[in-house]
């Protein structure tokens, strides 16, 4: 939902340290993840994630969360997928060339950043959507990274 | 291999110390003298002559010509058979790449092969939504953006490879560009996002219209304070308006060209507002070339092209160097007159 979204936006910082909180419980949750099987979590952990993240952000389920990265406005809301904003056909009044009602979410993603405490984040170059990612969840990709660099450090 | 250079017009130049491309639009640049590049509109039919007809024109005045990709999400000649059409008989084409309308397996293959035809110079773009062109019910792909299609192509230059990781056996040697638009929102980011675009491999830039030159100081400042200029090179873009309407009606049509107040009115009370259009452009490549870290300008002369040279010649800021064309070391004298 469109003001919901702007709404995500203006409270990144609040969401920022959401995410910070939640991220660990959901590694804690690895030996249950483990247990029942990853394979067999993916669709309960998916259809939560994508009812929380479509309310919040308008989520497309790319695969490949950026949120931290942009402000908490998704990237895959630009009607160009644009991972690395904003392009070059911003209006002056910050609206989107393609849609010009909506708000373009790179100007949306520049506001969000400058809140939260990693506004470095959004120097980063992002790499291309893995497209089998697509309809995937996010935090289970998050927690297994976690878990293996985790194992990979201590190993 | 990459062939030797066999003298003729249409191969790449000696390979030179430092330059990742051998080309002339690097060479002209690195060597510091100040570079002029021009939009080439393509043509909407399969005649080659169509496209030498339109680079004729540029000829003894660019150092580059930009082969559209799809511009304005309208269909022409595509920006790789006119860049092979070109680098043929030896001009130094910038192929201009979009990512509207091809995905990532695409944009490799034909990366290069138009390196293989010659090309040295490529222009990575995100492309102009579908909506705003003649087929606004065709798919978009946009499977790669700007940013991680130069990356992706600094990969294929410097690291042999494919973005799958196979390797490639000999690799494009290409000089990467970007396009920036100074003047766009959010402002405060733009100088950042430059830093973002060096990062994933831009060496040159070529920036959208640019009418409010205080900010375009405003952004080269920002720049420098942030060393981005010394590691790429910056061509802003320049344009001659037809009229007060035409830049009206750009400013309320065209998402990103912004026409200052001051402009419109300016055109409004010219007597011949087309030759008012073109000496505006004249002083606005003045006044950026004046500006540090400035290398060079991008003229956009849409449906104006034959007017490129008059401009630059007016510009003065060729200092009576003759670019190089086709057939240019046959005529002993220069074939225009230096400015």
């Amino acid at each position: 939902m469109y003001k919901v979204r702007q709404w995500s936006v203006s409270n990144a910082r609040r969401l920022e340290w959401l995410y910070r909180t939640f991220e660990p419980m959901l590694v804690w949750l690895h030996p249950l993840f483990n247990g029942v099987g990853y394979g067999r979590m993916e669709k309960p952990v998916r259809v939560v994630e994508k009812a929380v993240k479509s309310f919040m952000f308008d989520c497309q389920m790319c695969g490949k969360c950026a949120l931290s990265s942009t402000g908490m406005s998704c990237p895959m809301n630009c009607p160009k997928s644009i991972r690395n904003g904003p392009c070059g056909g911003v209006r002056e009044n910050g609206m989107c060339e393609v849609k010009p009602e909506m708000r373009c979410v790179w100007v949306e993603a520049w506001r969000g950043s400058q809140q939260m405490r990693d506004d470095q984040a959004i120097h980063q170059v992002q790499i291309p959507v893995d497209n089998l990612l697509k309809g995937s969840s996010s935090w289970l990709r998050v927690v297994r990274e976690h878990v293996d660099a985790r194992d990979g450090a201590s190993s | 291999m990459i062939a030797p250079w066999d003298g003729s017009p249409g191969a790449p130049l000696p390979e030179k110390e430092g330059h990742v491309s051998r080309g002339r639009l690097e060479r002209v640049l690195r060597s510091g003298k100040f570079a002029v590049t021009a939009e080439l509109a393509p043509p909407d039919s399969a005649l080659a002559e169509d496209v030498y007809e339109r680079a004729r024109v540029f000829d003894g005045w660019v150092d580059g010509m930009n082969a559209t990709d799809g511009s304005g999400a309208h269909c022409h000649m595509s920006s790789v058979a006119m860049c092979a059409l070109l680098t043929n008989v030896g001009y130094s084409p910038v192929l201009q790449i979009s990512c509207r309308d091809k995905n990532r397996i695409a944009i490799q293959g034909d990366v290069l092969g138009a390196a293989a035809m010659g090309v040295s110079n490529v222009l990575c773009l995100s492309g102009d939504g579908v909506q705003v062109g003649d087929h606004p019910e065709a798919k978009p792909v946009f499977d790669l953006d700007s940013m991680s299609l130069l990356e992706m192509i600094r990969i294929m230059r410097d690291e042999s490879r494919f973005l799958s990781g196979r390797k490639i056996t000999s690799p494009p040697q290409l000089f990467l560009g970007a396009a920036e638009n100074p003047g766009a929102p959010p402002v405060d980011f733009r100088p950042y996002r430059l830093a973002k675009k060096i990062a994933a491999g831009a060496q040159f830039i070529q920036t959208q219209y640019v009418y409010d030159v205080e900010q375009l100081r405003e952004f080269m400042a920002r720049s420098r304070d942030l060393g981005l200029l010394e590691q790429c090179f910056i061509l802003p873009g320049v344009g001659p308006l037809a009229s007060a309407r035409t830049a009206l009606w750009i400013r309320n049509n065209v998402p990103g060209v912004f026409i200052p107040d001051a402009v419109i009115k300016r055109l409004e009370g010219a007597e011949d507002p087309k030759r008012e259009g073109r000496r505006l452009c004249v002083e606005l490549i003045q006044q950026i070339r004046e500006i540090e870290g400035v290398s060079g300008v991008h003229i956009m002369a849409y449906r104006q092209e034959e007017f490129v040279a008059e401009i630059v010649e007016q510009s003065g800021v060729l200092e009576g160097r003759v670019p190089w064309y086709p057939g240019c070391e046959k005529k002993s004298e220069p074939a225009v007159g230096s400015a």
